[in-house]
């Protein structure tokens, strides 16, 4: 017999203890402050100025002076790479903060209530989820113009039924536990135990959906970068880059070698991070990928 | 059985019908009048007023809707403004590129990952299912597009054992046309095999805690044996859903890699028609992976019947 504990009852001091020995959560931990910490480096320093085209430099492979290289217009990648780091964090964070601050209510409300609203909640949830998130993004950002406020919006709203269904989930496993039964005989409404008993309880879930659809919005971002309909030049954008350096693959292979190991070492690292909050949390409900 | 079949059924359709109004919404708020851009810029505005007639563009809207979705039941798809063909034509054509692509890709996925993940379950906590999982850990986080170029600069800049992209044509013969399409498939399939081999795996390993996996130890059936006949079959259901989302990830991936590669698929199609404004195109393409996303979720869900005799009998 494994006797039930939730978060609170365990110390601060021992959940950081098994965080540091969980080594996905060591590993995730390290490769997002890195790239934290490289975006935000970029706006006091970065090796070369981005928006400065130096020709007489174009399509230089790695060296001494350019470690990752330079482009067709003679800038920096290092410099590019570091930079397009903002992007991807400011587009995904937001993205995935209107996925959260939409869904999560409209799932814990749905699970409140039950009944016609729940149902109703999640037709339209299902309704979403039949439309490719990626086709919709295309079909949203070529609609109302390409640029990285019309890929945040686009990004978020296919977050918005991931975060409901999981906060609808969690908040129904919560609803039928005693504590809430106790809370309800003190005279709490249905809104109030949501905010201060269901939805404490369903943080630890909500973190690691977070972090995975931080990762998948990261994705998300490159791809319609890539396809042109992300942020514009000059801002640099991880998935602009590889779009430029398509067509110049065979004289400027790096052009998207390290871009693009930026874009893989960001979600792996995410991904790391979501492994180990979900192991040290709640070692029984294993997240399954 | 019936009932839930039938109640499945009937969400399905539902589902259908509310995706095709909120398609046809949307576009019709799509900025860009399709007789303007047909004619050009030195039309006369009564030029254009004739054509909006001709078209159908000045019905009111719910007539149009239902000209539209009635015509979609009886694949009249209608005319593409900037092709002046058939849309039913042009995807027919389309479809022939962008359909083996994704089947090849779900096929490779398959194939690589219920292996891996049998592998790994088999030997959980030893270092070959640390190092597989390691590997699916790195192929999740790959973007598909960015393999794709570096896939090009392997085998095709490099080694020139396949195009960099184009396709030839089935015309040109099975060969040649599959080997275009042969790296495509590969960058779509490879994220999407590491998905599914860290689902694979974790649903055998919770299989393997199972009692009757135990008791068929026990009788003296090889683990082997154990693996592929009792726990593989019950860990079928988390893998046939993800195999069933998969599917639309791999419509909506062929967007990117039909781009990647030059491939003229349904993907390429739509993303030029988006661009170009080409509203009944778009309409028509939309509601077509749309309508596969809802059919494959409904055949996965009547497949967990197949898969799981319990669920048969259960009313």
């Amino acid at each position: 017999m494994t006797l039930h504990m939730d978060i609170s009852e365990e110390t601060l001091g021992g959940i950081l203890a098994k965080a540091f020995r969980n080594s996905a959560f060591v590993a995730g931990f390290a490769i997002t402050m890195l790239i934290l910490a490289m975006a935000i480096v970029s706006y006091f320093w970065t090796p070369y100025d981005v928006t400065k085209l130096v020709i007489a430099d174009k399509t230089q492979a790695p060296s001494l002076a350019h470690w990752f290289g330079t482009d067709h217009f003679g800038r920096d990648i290092l410099s590019m790479t570091m930079v397009g780091a903002r992007n991807s964090i400011a587009v995904a964070l937001v993205a995935v903060g209107i996925g959260m601050g939409i869904g999560v209510p409209l799932g814990a409300f749905a699970a409140a209530r039950g009944g016609l609203v729940d149902e109703a909640l999640m037709r339209i949830n299902d309704l979403v989820f039949a439309f490719p998130a990626l086709l919709s993004a295309i079909m949203i950002t070529a609609t109302f113009g390409p640029g990285a406020v019309n890929a945040i919006i686009a990004i978020g709203i296919f977050n918005i039924p991931v975060f409901a269904r999981v906060a609808r989930a969690g908040a129904l496993a919560i609803w039928p536990r005693e504590f809430i039964l106790a809370a309800r005989a003190a005279g709490k409404n249905s809104t109030q135990i949501t905010v201060e008993h269901v939805l404490p309880n369903i943080a630890t879930l909500l973190l690691v959906q977070g972090t995975i659809q931080f990762a998948l919005a990261i994705l998300a971002e490159a791809g319609l970068s890539y396809l042109g309909l992300g942020a514009q030049p000059p801002m640099p954008s991880w998935g602009r880059m590889l779009f430029d350096a398509q067509t110049r693959m065979v004289v400027a292979p790096w052009m998207a070698i390290f871009p693009g190991m930026a874009i893989v070492i960001t979600v792996l690292g995410l991904n790391l991070l979501g492994d180990g909050i979900a192991d040290i949390l709640d070692p029984k409900s294993r997240r399954r990928r | 059985m019936t009932a839930y079949l039938l109640k499945r059924l009937a969400t399905a359709i539902a589902t259908l019908v509310l995706a095709s109004m909120v398609v046809f919404a949307v576009l019709e708020v799509l900025p860009g009048d399709p007789a303007r851009l047909m004619l050009g810029m030195n039309a006369g505005a009564d030029q254009v007023e004739l054509l909006r007639d001709q078209m159908g563009l000045n019905a009111p809207l719910p007539w149009r809707y239902l000209h539209w979705a009635g015509g979609l039941l009886s694949l009249d798809f209608g005319r593409s403004y900037t092709y002046s063909v058939p849309v039913l034509d042009l995807v027919r054509e389309r479809l022939a590129v962008s359909l083996p692509l994704a089947l090849i890709a779900l096929a490779l996925s398959t194939i690589i990952a219920i292996p891996v993940g049998l592998f790994s379950a088999g030997r959980r906590g030893q270092a070959g299912d640390t190092l597989a999982m390691g590997v699916a850990q790195l192929g999740v986080a790959i973007p598909n597009f960015w393999f794709a170029l570096m896939l090009i600069y392997v085998f095709a800049v490099w080694l020139r054992l396949v195009p960099a992209g184009g396709f030839p044509g089935w015309s040109a013969g099975v060969w040649p046309a599959l080997k275009s399409l042969l790296l495509p498939a590969v960058a779509l399939a490879l994220p999407q095999a590491a998905i599914l081999a860290r689902v694979t795996r974790s649903a055998l390993v919770e299989v393997l805690n199972e009692d009757y996996i135990r008791t068929a130890r026990a009788k003296g059936l090889p683990y082997r044996a154990v693996l592929w006949r009792h726990a593989l079959r019950n860990a079928m259901i988390p893998v046939l859903t993800i195999l069933g989302l998969q599917f639309a990830f791999l419509l909506a991936g062929t967007i990117i890699i039909e781009n990647v590669f030059y491939l003229p698929g349904l993907g390429r199609l739509v993303f030029q028609a988006i661009t170009q404004r080409d509203l009944i195109v778009v309409e028509s393409v939309v509601m077509l992976l749309v309508a596969a996303v809802i059919a494959v979720n409904l055949i996965v869900d009547l497949s967990y019947a197949i898969v799981d005799p319990r669920l048969r009998s259960r009313q």
